[in-house]
C-alpha cells in the first residue's frame, strides 16, 4: 500500500527564506536515506505560494487567484510517495524525516489505489 | 501503553529497522549469527525498557544505539577470552585488543549492500538465498517467509539454519567484495531479486495466479539495491524490468483471479507511477550508456508494452529485434520461446511456429507448461484447430497452478468448437 507523507511550510518558508544548507543536506539525507530502505517512489518540495496560484471554482466559475495564500501554516510544503506494508510502517518513515529534518508538521495519508475502488 | 500496541510497534520497528541494526552489527561482528542474535537482545531490552517508561521518540536511534553497546560489549568478552587463552598458551600477546574507540560508524550504504552480500552468498541454493534476504534484509519473520512461498514455518528455519550454517563454515565474513568479484557477486543477488518477484508475479503453485506480496518484497529489494549500485545498469535494468512488470499486476488478474493475458488487459488499470519509474530507470540505463545485458534488454521489452496505449498499438518488430538480440546473449530456449510470440506477432503465427518447432524437441523445454501453450496458440492462429487443442490439453496437465490449468482447458474447448464448425 502507498502512503503520500506530507509536510507543511513555515511562515518563515513562506517568506522565501530559503532552506539551510544544513537543512538541505538533512533533506538529501533523508530521501538518500528512504531509498536505501526501499521504500521511497517519488517525492517533491515546493516554492511558497507566492510563486503559484489557486483556482477556486463555484458553479462553473472558475476563479483565479495568485498567491500568495493567506494562511501559511496549512500549505504543503512538499511530499513523498512511500510503498509500506502499513500505516504504522509509513508513521515510522515519517518520524525519521520529522526528527532529520525539524520540520513542524507531517501528514501521513493512504493514498487510494484500483483496488481500493473494486 | 497497552502490551498489544507496544508490539504492534516493536514489529513495525523491527520491519523498519532490523534490516539496519543487523548490516551494521555484521560488520562490527562478522557474522550472521551473533549479529541476528544481538539485534533481537536489543529488542528484548527494547520491550522490557518501553513497557514501562512508552516508546522514546526516537525508537529507531534507541534500537541502533542499544544494538551497537552489545556487540562492543560483545566483542570486549570475546577478546578477553582470546587474551586469556593466549596467556596459558604463553605465546607473545599481541596487540589484539579492540580498541572501542576506533569502531567509527561505517557509511550505512556499505554496511546494507554487505549484508546483502553475504544473504546472497553464490554457496547458497537460491531458495536458501532468497529466505536467507527477505529475513535479514528485508525485516520478515521466519513465519511471513514461510507464508509468501507457501512452504510450512519449520520447513523455512531449517533452510534458513542451513544457510548461516554454510556460510560459517565456509568462514564467510562481512565483507565488501572488490572490484573484481563484484559483477558475479551482484549476479547472484540480482537473481534472488528476480526469482522472488517472479514466484509472486506467476506461482509456480497454489490456488491463486499471483502471489502480489511477494512482488511487493522483491521491488522494495530491487530499490534498495538500485540506491546502493546507482551505476549499475544490469541492476538498474533488473528494477526497470519488474518496476514495468509489476505496474501490470492488478489488470492481470480477472474478476474470478483467472489469468488475464497482456493482450487482453485494461490498460487503463496499469499503475503509471511504476510506469514512470520503469521508463525514467530505462533512460538512465542508457545516460550511463551501460553495456546492455539481459535484464535491460527485458526492461526495454516491457517498455514497448507499457509505452503502448492499446495492444495493436504494441511495436512488435522492435519486440522481435529486442529479443534476437536477448536470444544472442542468453542462448536460453525460454527467451527463444518469446521470441516465437513476438515473432509470430509481428510477421504472422506461420514464422512463430517455425521458432517453435525445434524447441518441442529440446530436452530442457520438456514439462514446461507454457511450451505447448504458446505453440497451441500460434497454432489456433494458423487455423490448425485440432493441433491447437492438443497443444492446450498437454499445458493444462503440465502446470501446477489451478487457475493456469482452467485457463488451458477452457482454450482446448474453444479450439474444439473452431474445429467442429470448420468441418
Amino acid at each position: 500500500m502507498r502512503y503520500m507523507v506530507m509536510h507543511y511550510e513555515t511562515e518563515a518558508m513562506e517568506n522565501g527564506v530559503t532552506p539551510t544548507p544544513e537543512q538541505q543536506a538533512a533533506i538529501g539525507e533523508y530521501m538518500r536515506e528512504s531509498a536505501m530502505a526501499g521504500v521511497l517512489l517519488g517525492g517533491e518540495g515546493v516554492h511558497p505560494s507566492s510563486a503559484g496560484a489557486r483556482l477556486e471554482i463555484a458553479d462553473g466559475d472558475v476563479r483565479i487567484i495568485d498567491g500568495p495564500f493567506a494562511e501559511a501554516k496549512e500549505l504543503i510544503a512538499g511530499f513523498a510517495i512511500l510503498e509500506v506494508d502499513s500505516l504504522a510502517e509509513a508513521i515510522e518513515h515519517a518520524r525519521k524525516f520529522a526528527l532529520m529534518t525539524g520540520v513542524e508538521r507531517v501528514d501521513v495519508r493512504r493514498v487510494v489505489e484500483f483496488s481500493d475502488l473494486q | 501503553m497497552e502490551a498489544g500496541d507496544l508490539d504492534a510497534t516493536l514489529a513495525t520497528l523491527w520491519r523498519v529497522e532490523s534490516p539496519r541494526v543487523v548490516a551494521r552489527l555484521v560488520r562490527l561482528v562478522g557474522d550472521l549469527d551473533t549479529a541476528e542474535e544481538l539485534a533481537q537482545d536489543a529488542f528484548v531490552a527494547a520491550i522490557e525498557k518501553w513497557r514501562h517508561e512508552g516508546v522514546p521518540g526516537n525508537p529507531a536511534g534507541w534500537l541502533n544505539t542499544t544494538a551497537r553497546f552489545l556487540a562492543v560489549d560483545r566483542i570486549r568478552r570475546r577478546d578477553t577470552k582470546r587474551h586469556k587463552y593466549r596467556l596459558v598458551a604463553a605465546t607473545t600477546p599481541r596487540s589484539t585488543e579492540l580498541d572501542i574507540g576506533q569502531i567509527v560508524d561505517g557509511d550505512l550504504a556499505d554496511d546494507l549492500l554487505g549484508l546483502i552480500f553475504m544473504s546472497c552468498h553464490p554457496i547458497l541454493s537460491p531458495d536458501a538465498r532468497s529466505a536467507l534476504t527477505l529475513k535479514l534484509v528485508c525485516g520478515l519473520t521466519t513465519g511471513e517467509v514461510a507464508r509468501a512461498f507457501l512452504a510450512p514455518e519449520a520447513t523455512i528455519a531449517q533452510r534458513v539454519v542451513r544457510a548461516k550454517r554454510t556460510l560459517a563454515a565456509a568462514d564467510i565474513r562481512f565483507e565488501l567484495p572488490g572490484p573484481a568479484e563484484r559483477p558475479a557477486r551482484l549476479a547472484a543477488v540480482r537473481e534472488v531479486v528476480y526469482l522472488v518477484f517472479n514466484e509472486g508475479y506467476s506461482a509456480t503453485s497454489g490456488d491463486s495466479w499471483v502471489r502480489p506480496e511477494l512482488c511487493s518484497e522483491a521491488l522494495r529489494l530491487g530499490r534498495m539495491l538500485a540506491s546502493l549500485t546507482p551505476d549499475d545498469t544490469e541492476t538498474l535494468g533488473l528494477l526497470a524490468l519488474i518496476e514495468l512488470q509489476a505496474s501490470r499486476l492488478t489488470a492481470r488478474v480477472g474478476p474470478q483471479g483467472d489469468p488475464v493475458l497482456l493482450m487482453d488487459q485494461d490498460r487503463t488499470r496499469w499503475d503509471r507511477l511504476l510506469i514512470q519509474r520503469g521508463l525514467a530507470l530505462i533512460e538512465q540505463i542508457h545516460r550511463l550508456r551501460g553495456t546492455v545485458g539481459p535484464y535491460a534488454l527485458q526492461a526495454a521489452i516491457a517498455a514497448c508494452h507499457a509505452r503502448a496505449a492499446t495492444a495493436a498499438d504494441t511495436d512488435w518488430p522492435r519486440i522481435a529485434a529486442l529479443y534476437d538480440g536477448l536470444v544472442q546473449i542468453t542462448s536460453s530456449p525460454v527467451v527463444e520461446l518469446n521470441r516465437a510470440v513476438a515473432i509470430g506477432r509481428a510477421f504472422g503465427p506461420q514464422a512463430g511456429l517455425d521458432v517453435v518447432r525445434p524447441l518441442l524437441d529440446h530436452p530442457a523445454m520438456r514439462g514446461y507448461h507454457l511450451l505447448p501453450a504458446v505453440a497451441g496458440d500460434l497454432s489456433c492462429g494458423a487455423g490448425n484447430h485440432e493441433e491447437a487443442r492438443q497443444y492446450f490439453l498437454s499445458s493444462a496437465a503440465l502446470t501446477a497452478n489451478t487457475q493456469q490449468r482452467r485457463t488451458m482447458q477452457r482454450r482446448a474447448a474453444d479450439c474444439a468448437t473452431h474445429h467442429a464448425g470448420s468441418t
